[in-house]
């Protein structure tokens, strides 16, 4: 069980939240000038790194707001919290 | 103004009647239902500094804008939910008139953004207090409620077993008002007295 | 009764003033309080307590703790009954009932024993090889094959005890409470942090308990003692002893389970264990170390044992584990032991090192005891076959690889071993943390750790007691000031006398001394040298294929004492080093943990909330039959006197379409949504537009996911500007809610809107009818009910029965309909004044079944019920929902050449010759025998009062183009085919006309 920094209502037990997987997946502006191969990345594509992720989660039993971290996926490790909207981090910084 | 009388409590499926403020010497935790309090929820921006003012000038009070704090007394007071949501409580019966004020004010001030629910319904209040409160709780609750970590006038969104709970510590016994949800109402309080029962339960007067 | 005739007259930690009675094997025994069931067996000269797993083979007692492979005891009877409970846990209590597991009908007579004789044919892998084929019966090898083979008997009654579940945070926990792990509870607690100590024994102590060591001037239990209580003495401090943590996962949370009054026989309703849920912002290791024995013939025998077991049972239990010794190792231990026993009593036969030479402060003791030390020497095999007779030793070869010179028999009944100790690393591993093999200590060891965790003492490689209370104490100070908690004044290292100890020197296997000879690596699974090398043969050389194609490690011991061993060996076969080869995966639990305690009290009642609406009572006390939708339970029909369900929900159904019915629709889900961008909002989450809406007016709207399925679907009302009301389906609820905060908070943040959940907030009922306006306004003040003044799809506030209310005019059932909703608890209220006035109407209660139907007369959809996440509005017939002129989730997908295929399922109507279950398969060419190409499914289907007939709603490729075909639904397990033709789903008024009453 996770222990995650909510950043507005601090640490707490990954039960309290959901994870809304990868971050920084834009909707596309104008859909319809995307090919269905376009389409269908944006709808289901992902990185799935081994490594660190950029993900959404949601304290869903606190207050109910998204955000975003970064993820270790191997060890779990939380290496960031930082506000919807914000952008990812250069890799290697 | 609806007759009061026609309200109705979520544990009433309970039938705890001939139980409520019953004796239990041997008890260390003390449960009730506070059922006539008007809850409000108001959502705003916190940024906005003549809003904020507006809405104290007619709370008596600022809103909390500290993460897990609330404001106010037990009685009126305001409970932080998130950045910009808070839980606003005062007597039963008054929540119309504070419904309206908030409303006024926000206009007043020029608040295009606000929005003001009436949830007095949507929850109720279950109070557990006594020296082993503590250790109910942490029976199904993750939060840390070591005297270190969560103090009187504290609040948090969090899980109690498993229902969605807005718990907040109003006294030292330790005592603490456990919002609830009022379809969830009944499990958490046969869960609480589940919970409670190795410590005693004296099921309290309802409000 | 036996006299204990084992038992010492005097010292250990055992109450002999208090006896206890206990039987083992329908037989009655007596033992103390303060023993373990093993040592009260051992006292009590009991030798064989079980029989192996696979050959039968008569057991003793090996250990004397948790990685006891043999003495598996079941406890009790009936529902509190437990199987596979190490007699060397077990603690005495009063009336204590255990039986051998893994034998029968007896232990000393065993049936299956002839496993042994003919063990040649039952090889490493040979279920695998032998009962898979013919495959069919496996079937019937399986029932004779467990019985042989069983491992106890799993209770079948529910169980009498309470388990219970805790959470609880610390800043640092200790995990073990022997020596070092003392000194890090006391170092840290004295710093004023909160600290756990958990520790599987009943006492404080750990290895002290058993090995007579001394601390100061005191001896090593009584220094335990006085930590204890100093500890107790702490505020900030708890100590949990019979608490076992057993599993390490992320960020520091440790599951531990705390044996409540199991030692008391955990009487029935009472709180037997507890399921600790620890975050600890640091962790200290102090597991201790489990000594591994050494691998010889028959080395199985009752009465071969592990040294430190042996020390254990004299020092602590006052037990002697045997009358004549012979001591057999590779390390300073077994000299040590060897003195211990010859203290006690038992005469020691020799000391047989395989250290050609045995050096040391022990060694030179025992020596001087005149006890004999056969350095270089090796035991080849035991004899005796239900208790042990004797030894045979033979020299080692100058390598220390082979044997040389003849066989020298020793008459003993005991046999102590040491091959060394197994660092207990379980609980690191799990935490993430990497293991590095240690070639002078023969173990793998803690390495660079993952989470916020130190290791000390025996578990990190460090056995004699001096250093596991020096780096004890350094654990606990270090992790504590990690956190900024400082000890004041830290006390001195305590004096211990410490001899220089010699090297130890591994030995994983040596030849065969004589053919077919058994020598066990695995005790638990009888896995044997020879399984090991057979394997690697055919080609399980990884680690983690041996493990499972021998078995190896795989009991409920989890082959602590035999995997190094394994892994030796396996390491010798293939030429490479130990680490090269690599320990298989430690998973939690570290030991066995109880489904009750898992479970706690999600139990009964309790197993998960039941929600309940503001109404309930009265239709409980109304003989409500209840559905299930997600946690909420809904009157389903409400059956009078000797109705059953069809005649009830018939006659639901002609009150609605004929009179007016009633119907608590509290739990669909309610969101305010409130702000100047609140329509923009709406049109980018609901297909249709909702630009033009008016205040007080209601719409219906379709949800998709972004894939162009449909997700949810609901009647949104514009209640003042910027204020909108939307209803959701009762189980997408919370799921909605979440989706729209989702795009809200993440996708659109510029867009001004604020949402609140308030589906608790209203009881909602609706009345539909012919009836339902007469009836309405009877209670409705203020409230222009008439047809101009409140058309269909708009929403009013006012009173009804005097209460506060919004009534919107909508209808899911196709009748002239109203929705009306209070503060929740106002609700039943409410319904009570409808009751009251609606006597003169007939009003009829009526549950989901008959609302079901109902809606499916009319062919409406029911979210979840006739789509499934695959449905597109297209496919439901209802493009005209969906706006060409705006953008909104999912629009992109329905342009896909997927979605726009014309042979997409569609949503259709079915008349069926007699009603058949929801899911049917479809069929176009019906077939006697599977295949058949299937067309679609059935996703509804009633039978409806007002046709007459049954009704179904389906989906079927290409369906709208088959209206008035015939179809054939094959429903195999019924023995029936039932023919359909395809409609269109809508059955009834299909000009809507009665909408509008």
């Amino acid at each position: 069980m996770l222990r995650i920094e909510c950043p507005h209502c601090g640490a707490r037990d990954e039960a309290e939240f959901s994870c809304g997987g990868e971050a920084h997946i834009a909707r596309p502006k104008e859909p319809d000038k995307l090919s269905d191969a376009e389409w269908a990345d944006y709808l289901y594509m992902r990185t799935n790194p081994k490594g660190i992720l950029a993900e959404r989660w949601c304290h869903t039993f606190g207050c109910r707001r998204w955000f975003n971290i970064e993820r270790d996926t191997v060890s779990h490790e939380i290496l960031r919290v930082y506000a919807m909207g914000e952008p990812r981090r250069e890799s290697g910084t | 103004m609806v007759d009061p009388s026609l309200r109705q409590s979520p544990l009433a499926t309970l039938h705890l009647g001939g139980r409520e403020g019953q004796p239990a010497p041997e008890a260390s935790v003390h449960l009730a239902e506070r059922r006539s309090v008007g809850k409000i929820n108001l959502r705003a921006d916190p940024g906005d500094g003549v809003l904020m003012n507006a809405f104290e000038s007619v709370l008596g009070y600022p809103l909390p804008l500290d993460p897990n704090r609330t404001s106010g007394d037990g009685k009126r007071g305001a409970l932080r939910l998130g950045p910009d949501e808070w839980l606003v409580t005062v007597p039963g019966g008054q929540e119309n008139a504070l419904f309206g004020a908030l409303g006024t004010a926000a206009t007043a001030a020029g608040g295009k953004h606000v929005a003001l629910s009436d949830v007095s319904d949507a929850r109720t209040i279950l109070t557990l207090a006594g020296p082993r409160a503590r250790d109910v709780l942490q029976k199904g609750c993750g939060l840390d409620l070591h005297p270190r970590a969560f103090q009187t006038g504290h609040c948090a969104g969090t899980l109690l077993a498993r229902a969605a709970i807005l718990l907040h510590q109003t006294g030292d016994a330790p005592a603490y008002d456990i919002h609830v949800a009022w379809s969830f109402a009944a499990y958490l309080w046969v869960w609480l007295e589940d919970a409670g029962a190795e410590y005693g339960v004296a099921v309290g007067e309802v409000e | 009764m036996k006299r204990q005739r084992n038992r010492l007259d005097v010292g250990a930690r055992i109450d002999r003033s208090r006896r206890l009675r206990f039987h083992f094997n329908g037989k009655p025994y007596e033992g103390f309080a303060g023993d373990t069931l093993a040592s009260a067996l051992l006292a009590n000269g009991v030798r064989v307590v079980a029989r192996s797993f696979k050959y039968h083979r008569p057991r003793g007692i090996y250990s004397a703790g948790m990685e006891e492979p043999n003495a598996l005891v079941q406890l009790g009877g009936g529902a509190s009954s437990e199987p596979n409970l190490r007699a060397t846990q077990v603690e005495l209590f009063d009336g204590l009932e255990a039986a051998s597991v893994n034998c029968w009908p007896s232990v000393n007579f065993d049936i299956w024993a002839f496993n042994d004789r003919v063990s040649g044919l039952l090889p490493a892998g040979f279920y695998y090889k032998t009962f898979m084929w013919p495959k069919s019966f496996w079937h019937s090898y399986e029932k004779v094959i467990r019985k042989g083979a069983g491992l106890g008997t799993a209770p079948e009654m529910p169980d009498h005890n309470i388990y219970e579940k805790r959470h609880q945070h610390c800043d640092v926990l200790v995990v073990g409470g022997g020596p070092a792990g003392i000194s890090a509870a006391l170092a840290a607690g004295r710093s004023g942090a909160r600290v756990i100590l958990a520790d599987e024994q009943a006492e404080l102590g750990g290895a002290l308990l058993g090995n007579g060591e001394r601390i100061e001037a005191a001896s090593g239990v009584d220094w335990a003692m006085g930590a204890r209580a100093e500890l107790d003495g702490m505020d900030e401090v708890r100590v949990l002893s019979r608490t076992t943590a057993f599993g390490y996962y992320d960020h520091n949370y440790v599951l531990m389970v705390e044996r409540v009054n199991d030692h008391l026989g955990a009487p029935p309703g009472t709180l037997r264990q507890r399921l600790w849920k620890i975050r600890a912002r640091q962790v200290v290791l102090a597991t201790g170390s489990i000594e591994r024995p050494m691998v010889f013939a028959d080395n199985d025998r009752p009465g071969v044992m592990l040294a430190g077991a042996a020390r254990t049972y004299i020092n602590r239990f006052g037990v002697k584990p045997g009358n004549r010794a012979v001591l057999y190792g590779n390390n300073d231990h077994i000299h040590q032991v060897a003195l211990d026993l010859a203290d006690a009593g038992v005469r020691v036969e020799a000391v047989v090192d395989v250290r050609a030479k045995a050096v040391g402060e022990a060694v030179a003791a025992v020596r001087e005891r005149g006890i004999e030390v056969m350095a270089g020497h090796a035991v080849g095999g035991a004899l005796g076959k239900k208790r042990l007779r004797g030894v045979e030793v033979l020299a080692l070869n100058e390598k220390g690889d082979g044997f040389a010179g003849d066989i020298r028999r020793l008459r003993c009944d005991l046999l102590c071993l040491s091959g060394g100790w197994t660092p207990t690393v379980h609980l690191f591993s799990q935490s993430g943390g990497k293991l590095d093999y240690s070639e002078n200590q023969a173990c793998f060891l803690p390495g660079e750790a993952r989470q916020a965790v130190s290791v000390a003492g025996a578990a990190n490689g460090v056995f004699a007691l001096k250093g596991c209370l020096g780096e004890g104490a350094a654990a606990g100070r270090s992790a504590a000031g990690k956190l900024g908690f400082r000890e004041v004044g830290a006390p001195e290292a305590l004096p211990v006398a410490q001899g220089e100890a010699g090297a130890l020197m591994p030995v994983w296997r040596l030849p065969p001394v004589s053919k077919g000879e058994r020598r066990f690596v695995d005790l638990h699974g009888d896995v044997t040298v020879s399984d090991i090398e057979l394997a690697a043969r055919e080609g399980y050389s990884a680690n983690e294929h041996l493990k499972r194609y021998t078995s190896t490690g795989m009991g409920p011991d989890q082959g602590r004492t035999g995997n190094m061993h394994a892994l030796g060996i396996l390491a010798d076969i293939r030429g490479e080093s130990i680490p090269a080869v690599g320990t298989t995966t430690f998973r939690p639990p570290y030991t066995p943990v109880p489904y009750g305690v898992m479970a706690g009290r999600d139990v009964g009642v309790l197993a998960d909330p039941v929600r309940m609406t503001a109404m309930h009572g009265w239709h409980e006390r109304s003989g409500a039959v209840f559905d299930d939708v997600g946690q909420w339970k809904r009157p389903w029909y409400f059956p009078r006197t000797g109705e059953g369900m069809a005649a009830a929900v018939r006659r639901e159904c002609i009150a609605a379409r004929s009179g007016v019915a009633i119907l608590d629709a509290s739990t669909l889900g309610k969101i305010d949504i409130q702000g100047p961008d609140a329509a923009k909002f709406l049109n980018r989450v609901y297909t249709n537009s909702w630009n033009k809406l008016a205040v007080g007016r209601c719409r219906y709207g379709l949800m998709l996911g972004e894939d162009g399925m449909v997700m949810d679907d609901g009647v949104t009302s514009r209640l003042a500007e910027n204020h909108y009301f939307m209803t959701t389906t009762s189980g997408g609820a919370a799921r909605v809610m979440a989706w729209l905060e989702d795009w809200l908070q993440c996708e659109w943040p510029e867009l001004k809107v604020y949402l609140t959940s308030v589906t608790e907030q209203w009881a909602t009922l609706s009345i539909s009818g012919p009836n339902a306006r007469r009836l309405l306004s009877e209670l409705a003040e203020g409230v222009d009910l008439e047809a101009d003044a409140f058309p269909h799809m708009v929403v009013r506030s006012g009173k009804v029965a005097g209460i506060e209310a919004r009534i919107s005019r909508v209808s899911f059932t196709g009748e002239l309909g109203y929705e009306v909703s209070v503060a929740t608890s106002y609700g039943l209220a409410l319904w009570q004044a409808f009751q009251r006035v609606g006597e003169n109407y007939d009003l009829t209660p009526i549950g989901t079944e008959a609302l079901h139907v109902l809606r499916a007369e009319k062919g409406y959809i029911a979210v979840g019920h006739d789509t499934d996440g695959s449905v597109t509005p297209g496919d439901l017939g209802m493009d005209w929902i969906v706006s060409k002129k705006k953008d909104f989730i999912g629009r992109r997908s329905l342009a896909r050449a997927d979605t726009m295929r014309t042979d997409r399922k569609h949503f259709v109507g079915l008349l069926p010759e007699t009603r058949v279950p929801e899911g049917a398969q479809i069929v176009a060419e019906y077939k006697r025998r599977p295949p058949m190409k299937m067309i679609g499914h059935v996703t509804s289907c009633y039978d409806s009062a007002a046709l007459g007939r049954p009704i179904a709603l389906a989906l079927i490729a290409g369906g709208r183009e088959r209206i008035g075909e015939t179809v054939t639904i094959p429903l195999t397990l019924q023995g029936r085919v039932v023919k359909a033709e395809i409609t269109s789903p809508v059955f009834y008024d299909p000009k809507g006309e009665r909408l509008n009453g």
